[in-house]
């Protein structure tokens, strides 16, 4: 059955809390998941203080800050500060998004509360083990597929067909909205998530592309593309305002439009 | 139903265990059933409720002589046969959702196509019994 309740060594203890840095007058409380594969210790929550004055208004300044003043041993990804890489996707204050374009001062009442983006593997603090979600993006072949000649210039599209790539191109691959889904929770293996699925219906919405129907054969399964009950929970964690559940649920309109 | 390897116990490549045995190549009947039952049903909800109600607290005679019309027993025969149909989808759904053992998820899957045709046949049987006045 699926576990509903975390195993026995993923219960979070009581973590540290460091003190109040010296001399500083406006702070900010966070609360950061800690686990560190090499102590053999279950997961902790450690309480940080972060001088507000010492340091810039998003999450990720928060974090950078306590990294570079209190705790080195913190670890997280980090890499464009700009919403662009996705590589700072975390949970924070129970959503799922970039730490780098949610101010602190969104995060309403009391700490600031971060964990590692939910249902995966931690290897180690906030950066969760997303091989399977890669593997499920490769999965989908992101790439133009095309049998006719390759012709001397670009392949052509009309600005309309181009326009049918809005909402979709712009995924980041943050894994926002995958590790949001409760139905992926459970079925990871065998659900490709919403962002796989929405970088599928990219391909398969390419005026360009000429294996549409190969790309629809391979995504329809029970669980591929129908674990998605619509839950909406990625389009809610979408840190780029896009819609996952609309774009399976095109997916799902091809699938019925090329059968009846 | 497949068998997947989880990533603990497998030596697979990511990939390879993402493809795993391919796609099912179905699932889409299930999709457009379930939304064409729940459409029937949603029609057929009111009628249905209406002659629900007009039989409560009523005899055998005056249900069986209710259920001799035509329409009304085609009725809840096709309520019948939405909901027990559209229950099945849904059941399997839940099944396929939350039971990860692969030998219990086929006996619950087996259980619950059995389960669901029994219902539909005995409230059918018990439709047509009345309605032929049987």
């Amino acid at each position: 059955m699926v576990e509903f309740a975390l195993p026995k060594n993923s219960k979070i203890t009581g973590g540290k809390t460091w003190p109040k840095p010296a001399g500083a007058t406006e702070t900010r409380e966070f609360r950061v998941y800690r686990w560190n594969p090499d102590d053999g210790k279950n997961p902790s929550v450690d309480t940080y203080y972060v001088d507000t004055n010492d340091c810039g208004p998003m999450v990720l300044d928060g974090l950078i800050w306590i990294k570079n003043h209190i705790d080195p041993s913190l670890t997280f990804r980090r890499s464009c500060r700009e919403g662009v890489c996705g590589s700072c996707a975390m949970n924070i204050d129970g959503q799922n998004t970039l730490a780098c374009t949610r101010s602190m001062h969104d995060v309403k009442d009391g700490a600031v509360k971060i964990n590692p983006l939910p249902h995966q593997p931690v290897v180690k603090d906030l950066v969760p083990d997303l091989t399977n979600f890669y593997a499920q993006y490769a999965s989908v072949e992101p790439w133009l597929k095309t049998t006719s000649p390759t012709p001397q210039k670009e392949w052509k599209q009309s600005h309309e067909d181009r326009e049918k790539l809005d909402g979709l191109y712009e995924c980041i691959l943050c894994a926002c909205c995958s590790t949001s889904c409760p139905s992926y929770w459970w079925n990871s293996d065998r659900y490709l998530g919403p962002a796989a699925l929405l970088q599928a219906n990219r391909w398969v919405s390419d005026s360009r592309d000429e294996a549409t129907g190969e790309r629809l054969d391979n995504l329809e399964d029970p669980f591929r593309l129908y674990r998605c009950h619509t839950i909406m929970n990625c389009a809610k964690a979408c840190p780029k305002g896009l819609n996952p559940a609309e774009a399976i649920a095109e997916l799902k309109l091809k699938m019925v439009e090329r059968q009846i | 139903m497949s068998t997947s390897d989880t990533p603990k116990r497998s030596l697979r490549t990511p990939l390879g265990r993402v493809r795993n045995l391919g796609a099912a190549h179905s699932g889409t009947s299930d999709f457009w059933r379930q939304r064409i039952t729940a459409v029937a049903m949603t029609l057929l909800m009111i009628p249905a409720l209406v002659i629900i109600v007009m039989l409560l607290g009523r005899n055998q005679v005056y249900a069986a002589q209710t259920l001799s019309s035509i329409p009304v027993a085609v009725i809840l025969l096709l309520f019948i046969f939405a909901s027990a149909w559209h229950m099945k989808i849904g059941m399997q759904v839940v099944i396929e959702d939350y039971v990860h053992n692969e030998k219990l998820k086929l006996v619950s899957v087996m259980l619950n196509n059995f389960f669901s045709v029994a219902v539909a046949l005995a409230s059918t049987y018990a439709i047509l019994k009345l309605s032929s006045g049987v």
